[in-house]
């Protein structure tokens, strides 16, 4: 057994927070939050540049044929960065969807994308910013041209949720009915795992910040972080994030390899880690006081992100009952590891 | 990464499992306690060579892979078979013994550790020294051809059938707490030395208290120099942390399925409780999955990570959730024990034990401090 990233991806991850914290310090994400369209249409080919679109692509098409463990190392950045952009949208939902050519195009950074699982019922992620839509539904998995898009005020403004209407849209089969069912059921297990991992990059930032602000912010004479009620807090939150880190990993690597527990670990890293990643925001707001209650200071971008990734696909609960499905209905305990 | 057992650990396994299920006789299995069935069960663990796996090969071990420890507490867990008694001498001691002891310690004491002839327990905590080990006021003095020792000590486990004890105790009252302590092993036949049981709010006593007085200790007993005891018991909890976190999962692997059949049986659909039933399951997962990622960089690095600590401090809160969920699932039984309860009363039990689980091997709140102070770089609250 081993639980490691590879020399490469450890690469993958240094380039990444490099390119990361130059191009997303906190003030700038502000800004683009507290803009209109949201993000930055500009980086969309800088990804596409360092190669991130096409991280699972194949060669042939255009990508580095890499798989979901390289795509993980990304989602984690990501969300530490608080990135605001189509990311996940298009590479999480819609990439493992689309045809060899499409796939060409989103590798090359022509196109972005997002797909709604649920037919026109659900809401869809990053409406207001991708070039195309997908949708799956019983009859297949479709990729779209005209249909309407509402795109509704959302907590989150980086990643803002909306509506479509098939009304009057043109479908373009990517899927067919035989293979659709299982397809945008393996796409939501990879959502899952990668908001696992996104997650896990918000608790380890909030957390980052809440451990300077507690060493360097005195009151009463010392430092607040000498205060166990303080302390202890972040203590709370360094243990669930790394609880959360390896749910997530595992999550990932059962994703990459196609393995049967992915079953039960997406949806269970999915609930641990949003869980983990709030209670991390909600202690990072206490420790840093007034400060960390107004607008102008980050914490509240990552606490909203960290709560659209709860209510995706239902708060922690409705993957906690898809676990006790298979634990008690099912079958008996799986083992792992 | 890849999360399966490579080839050698895939055929370890299944030596592991089948070694259990061919040796493993029904009365141990459960929680079994009295002395001599797990004094003979420990010699056969001995005896196929599952002591001291990862001992080196000069001290009598196999030097085999931390991996392979974990495999072999994993599949116990599984078997509900009971580890090896032993475990404070190889665990704790042995590990100290070859950092810090003499040529002659080393030989005399750890065949013996392996062999499980002779088991050893811990004389660590007092009455007024639990979590703050730096006040033990238990006095190691100059004596004729070594020490004398004199005092208390609490919360020993196998103190009552062990044959030696891993001491520290103060050889200079006036010193500053981290100096002046000595450590030294105690012959637990010796005389001067009391076991008494110590009953807990379970009511059946699994660990004592251990009075000491007058015990003449020789001179080669000594661990390390005296008035350095401190560096000496360092090495000691760092053993201790760094092979806990599979032996805990592994009991609460045991209980998550008991949990599981429970609530297949009595659970009633209740949403709530399934809720809370895949809770425990997934925090089962997280923990032993942490441990791996714990081992990985331990087989790498040959350091153990702060990991330990994290799962140590969930290991328990969980321990103490889902016990009061399984009585929850029982209803008005719950209160039913013994031969009268589900199970022969094990959930009865388990719920009163788990109480132990946050303060025995590291309170929680030390735990805490631990995290905050050695692994974010927070300042000292003290």
């Amino acid at each position: 057994m081993d639980f490691s990233f590879s020399e490469e991806q450890e690469l993958l991850r240094a380039q990444a927070q490099e390119f990361l914290g130059e191009h997303y310090p906190a003030e700038q994400v502000g800004q683009l939050a507290d803009s209109e369209k949201g993000w930055d249409p500009a980086s969309w080919p800088e990804l596409a540049g360092l190669g991130w679109t096409g991280v699972s692509v194949s060669e042939e098409e255009g990508g580095a044929g890499l798989g979901f463990l390289e795509e993980a190392v990304l989602f984690e950045e990501l969300g530490r960065a608080l990135y605001p952009g189509p990311y996940f949208s298009t590479i999480a939902l819609a990439l493992p969807a689309l045809t060899p050519e499409l796939r060409k195009e989103v590798a090359a950074g022509g196109a972005t994308w997002t797909l709604a699982l649920h037919g026109d019922r659900g809401l869809v992620p990053d409406l207001g910013v991708v070039d195309r839509v997908a949708v799956a539904d019983e009859d297949g998995i479709w990729a779209l041209e005209g249909e309407t898009r509402e795109v509704l005020a959302t907590m989150d403004p980086t990643r803002r949720l909306g509506r479509i209407g098939l009304d009057g849209a043109r479908r373009t089969l990517l899927v067919d009915a035989d293979e659709a069912l299982e397809r945008t059921a393996a796409i939501r297990r990879r959502a899952l795992a990668a908001l696992a991992l996104e997650a896990v990059g918000i608790a380890q930032r909030v957390l980052e910040l809440s451990v300077e602000h507690a060493k360097t912010r005195e009151q009463f004479g010392r430092p607040i972080g000498v205060y166990q009620a303080v302390s202890h807090a972040l203590a709370d939150t360094y243990a669930e994030t790394e609880l959360a880190r390896s749910l997530a990993y595992w999550a990932a690597w059962c994703v990459a390899e196609q393995d049967g527990q992915a079953q039960l670990a997406a949806p269970a890293a999915k609930a641990y880690a949003a869980d983990a990643a709030v209670a991390a925001c909600e202690r990072a707001i206490q420790v840093h006081g007034g400060v960390g209650f107004t607008w102008e200071h980050v914490l509240h971008r990552y606490y909203k992100r960290a709560q659209w990734i709860e209510a995706f696909e239902g708060f922690g609960h409705e993957q906690r009952a898809e676990v006790a499905r298979e634990l008690l209905d099912v079958h008996a305990p799986a083992a792992v590891a | 990464m890849d999360l399966r057992d490579t080839p050698d650990e895939v055929a370890f396994r299944a030596e592991v499992r089948g070694w259990i299920e061919a040796n493993v006789s029904d009365d141990l299995r459960g929680s079994a306690r009295s002395e001599e069935p797990l004094r003979a069960w420990s010699r056969k663990l001995s005896e196929v060579g599952y002591a001291g796996l990862t001992w080196p090969k000069e001290y009598g071990g196999a030097a085999a892979p931390y991996s392979y420890q974990a495999i072999l507490l994993d599949e116990l867990a599984r078997a509900e078979a009971p580890q090896h008694i032993g475990v404070i001498g190889l665990g704790m001691a042995g590990p100290t013994i070859m950092a810090h002891g003499t040529e002659e310690q080393k030989a005399r004491y750890l065949p013996k550790i392996l062999s499980a002839e002779e088991i050893w327990c811990q004389g660590f905590s007092e009455p007024g020294a639990g979590s703050d080990l730096a006040s033990v006021r238990t006095r190691v003095e100059p004596g004729d051809d070594g020490f004398v020792v004199n005092g208390q000590k609490v919360w020993s486990s196998w103190a009552h059938i062990a044959e030696r004890c891993i001491l520290v105790g103060r050889n200079d009252p006036d010193a500053p707490p981290h100096q002046g302590l000595t450590y030294v092993i105690v012959d637990m036949h010796a005389p001067g030395v009391e076991v008494r049981p110590l009953r807990q709010i379970t009511g059946e006593a699994e660990f004592n208290e251990i009075f000491l007085t007058d015990v003449a200790v020789p001179r080669e007993n000594l661990l390390g120099e005296v008035g350095e005891g401190w560096a000496v018991a360092m090495t000691t909890l760092l053993h201790e942390r760094g092979t806990l976190g599979f032996a805990l999962t592994g009991v609460l692997d045991v209980a998550v399925r008991k949990l599981i059949a429970l609530a297949a049986e009595r659970g009633d659909g209740n949403r709530l409780l399934r809720d809370r039933v895949a809770r425990e399951w997934i925090e089962l997962q997280a923990l032993k999955l942490t441990n791996a990622r714990a081992l990985t960089r331990l087989m790498k690095s040959g350091v153990p990570g702060p990991e330990g600590s994290v799962t140590k401090l969930h290991w328990s809160e969980s321990s103490q959730r889902l016990t009061k969920l399984a009585l929850e699932l029982l209803g008005p039984e719950a209160q039913l024990v013994d031969e009268d309860g589900h199970d022969g009363g094990y959930w009865q039990h388990a719920q009163l034990r788990s109480r132990g689980n946050t303060i025995e091997a590291g309170t929680s709140e030390v735990l805490r401090n631990i995290i905050a102070e050695r692994v974010l770089g927070l300042p000292r609250s003290r």
